[in-house]
């Protein structure tokens, strides 16, 4: 049995909205309702999804950005060797906990300072948590600069963000994660603002690091060609709930639930001679799934750890 | 054989700045038939989008054609006057423009603004036809007819982006530019408005130029294309012929980088560095220095030329050498 890095039960965050401007009834938007999956150590799942669907806003509520409303999320305690559940750290707790679970933004050009050189920006992390001497920050700066492709280091510390370009930044955005030896990381579309040439470089510096690091990713896309080169599973999100999960070439190649297959197939294919197979949207297969597995459990397992939720999603597909 | 609609031949064009000129198009020659869908592919800041602006001639102000020529329907427009340039654009070649947010007025609906670029060339037209001309238009994108009278604040992404290629549309063109039209779209949303041009232009005949840094996009939407890099055409020809038998070493770079959800996984190859600052003079083949398959027979200091190595397939005479 493997062991998890991160174990996520039934998260749920509500949004409340005002009805309107004099309306005192509030109305409330459930962007993540009801999502379970768990990661096991050195795997990566990737979170798929249209935008709006929520996939963010499980990045956020899982790296305690922002408050979850509902649920349960437990992270792996290594001084214990047991799992945790994150509600109840506080203090010196709480803050091991961060060190632990670090965040890769989508937007190279706004999540780094631009007042900041690229040093005091990947030192923070290290003078926030205190470790190590002045000396020993520097050092794992430079340390950090080269392991993710930025050398020699010292032409690059002196320097700010306007003066690198999109896919130095993003390898600066994962230095100042790294650089804490996080066991998880969340990756919200890291490379999607970034040029195609440049993007596999990256992508390929991440896969790297999962493995040398030991590290595993929540990685956050809309392109299945992005997860499918970058993840072991992979979790398909619509409407605020995960519709089905399986390992990323048996999710490809038997798609169950209607969305996933229309997903799978709105993906542009990079050769003219290839015919798109388009999947009709229809509720056959699933509806005769939930009836052999029965619908009691939100989610049914099909076999080869592949589920598919069994929630009703007609009308809105 | 359908005949050529346009034919753009040496076309140069700069942007004058402080620091000196930035040529952001150099020596870039194509043709496109009528009928005929056409791709342009390249990183961004490749030029691809200053191609576009130098057909419509709607670039900057800083930006100069220095040379070449651009001819519509053999019509020269290079040189043309600004009065005689509004009754090409949007007659003679429209464009469907990168974002579709940016690209409406917000304070006016959405049938007014159309019906506003249809007056402009149609001036003896009634209101009435207008109207028709739009609901006929609004219907082949597959938007319902009450959305004339919303703003675009009203409309969801994939709607708006619909109702710019019905204003692309509404002068009849010969030849329509797309440019990035589906970038800020979702993979969903994207997938149906490709369908929706491709079924356009199949119906109308149009001549297409179809600008995108994805070149999945590319394979599925064009019968011929171009890859661009640092302001030239570095290799051009039919799209089956291209995906299947890559000359330039950047054209295979751009297939050896580019993931896909069908076929077996493969390990994917990043290209190192970054393009040439364009407002360098390069001598030479621009692509040397990041080139991965450089060799002894290369000869990367000829300039840059175009030389046939298949029916009608064109690369950069430093590839071609080599292979």
């Amino acid at each position: 049995m493997k062991k998890n890095v991160i174990e996520v039960k039934n998260l749920e965050k509500y949004f409340e909205v005002s009805g309107g401007f004099f309306s005192r009834k509030k109305a409330t938007v459930k962007a993540v309702d009801d999502i379970t999956f768990e990661i096991p150590f050195g795997e990566s799942l990737g979170l798929v999804g249209q935008s709006g669907c929520g996939k963010t806003t499980t990045a956020r509520a899982l790296c305690l950005l922002d408050p979850k409303t509902g649920g349960e999320v437990s992270f792996y305690n290594n001084e214990k060797s047991e799992m945790e559940s994150i509600d109840e750290l506080e203090g010196e707790e709480l803050k091991k906990f961060r060190r632990n679970i670090q965040m890769i933004f989508q937007d190279p050009y706004e999540s780094l300072n631009p007042r900041w050189t690229i040093k005091d920006i990947i030192l923070e992390p290290l003078n926030i948590h205190n470790i190590g001497d002045l000396d020993e920050r520097e050092e794992a700066v430079a340390e950090i600069l080269q392991t993710v492709g930025l050398t020699p280091p010292e032409n690059y510390m002196p320097r700010y963000p306007h003066e690198l370009s999109g896919g130095q930044r993003q390898r600066v955005s994962i230095a100042r994660t790294l650089i804490m030896k996080p066991k998880f990381v969340v990756c919200d579309e890291p490379t999607s603002m970034l040029d195609v040439s440049i993007r596999i470089s990256i992508m390929d510096l991440m896969l790297n690091l999962a493995k040398d690091l030991e590290v595993s990713y929540l990685y956050i896309t809309h392109d299945l060609a992005v997860a499918r080169y970058m993840c072991n599973r992979i979790a398909v999100m619509f409407n605020g709930k995960i519709v089905e999960i399986a390992e990323t070439e048996e999710l490809l190649n038997n798609p169950v639930h209607p969305y996933t297959k229309r997903l799978i197939s709105s993906i542009p294919v990079p050769d003219p001679t290839y015919d798109r197979k388009v999947y009709d949207i229809n509720f056959d297969e699933l509806d005769s799934l939930i009836e052999k597995h029965g619908s009691d459990s939100p989610m049914i397992d099909i076999g080869n750890q592949h589920y598919v939720a069994t929630h009703d999603v007609k009308g809105l597909i | 054989m359908s005949k050529d609609v346009l034919v753009v031949k040496d076309l140069n064009m700069h942007y004058e700045t402080l620091s000196g000129d930035v040529s952001a198009v150099k020596n870039v020659s194509f043709t496109v038939k009528e009928g005929e869908s056409f791709g342009l592919v390249g990183e961004s800041g490749c030029g691809k989008t200053s191609v576009a602006m130098s057909l419509l001639q709607l670039q900057a102000d800083n930006a100069k054609i220095s040379s070449g020529s651009i001819k519509l329907d053999g019509i020269e427009m290079v040189g043309m006057s600004e009065s005689e340039l509004r009754k090409v654009r949007w007659d003679g070649i429209s464009i469907v423009f990168q974002g579709a947010m940016n690209a409406w007025n917000p304070v006016v609906k959405v049938g007014e603004q159309i019906r506003e670029a249809i007056r402009e060339h149609y001036p003896n037209n009634t209101k009435i036809q207008n109207t028709e001309k739009i609901e006929s238009l609004f219907k082949m994108v597959g938007l319902d007819s009450t959305i004339m009278d919303r703003f675009p604040h009203e409309l969801s992404g994939g709607m708006k982006q619909r109702a710019v290629i019905a204003l692309a549309l509404s002068c009849d063109p010969k030849v329509v530019i797309a440019d990035e039209p589906t970038t800020a779209l979702d993979v969903v949303i994207q997938d149906q408005i490709l369908k929706e041009i491709k079924k356009v232009q199949e119906l109308l005949g149009l001549s297409l130029i179809y600008i995108s840094h994805d070149i999945a996009v590319i394979a599925e939407m064009t019968d011929k294309m171009a890859v661009m890099y640092a302001g030239s055409i570095v290799e051009k020809g039919p799209t089956s012929e291209i995906f299947a038998n890559p000359q330039h070493s950047y054209t295979k770079s751009l297939l050896a980088s580019t993931p896909s959800v069908v076929g077996d996984k493969v390990k994917l190859n990043s290209l190192e560095g970054e393009p040439p600052s364009l407002i360098d003079q390069i001598e030479g083949c621009s692509f040397a220095p990041r080139c991965p398959n450089r060799n002894t027979t290369c000869h990367p200091e000829l300039d840059m030329e175009l030389v046939e190595v298949g029916p009608d397939h064109f690369v950069d005479i430093c590839s071609a050498s080599r292979n």
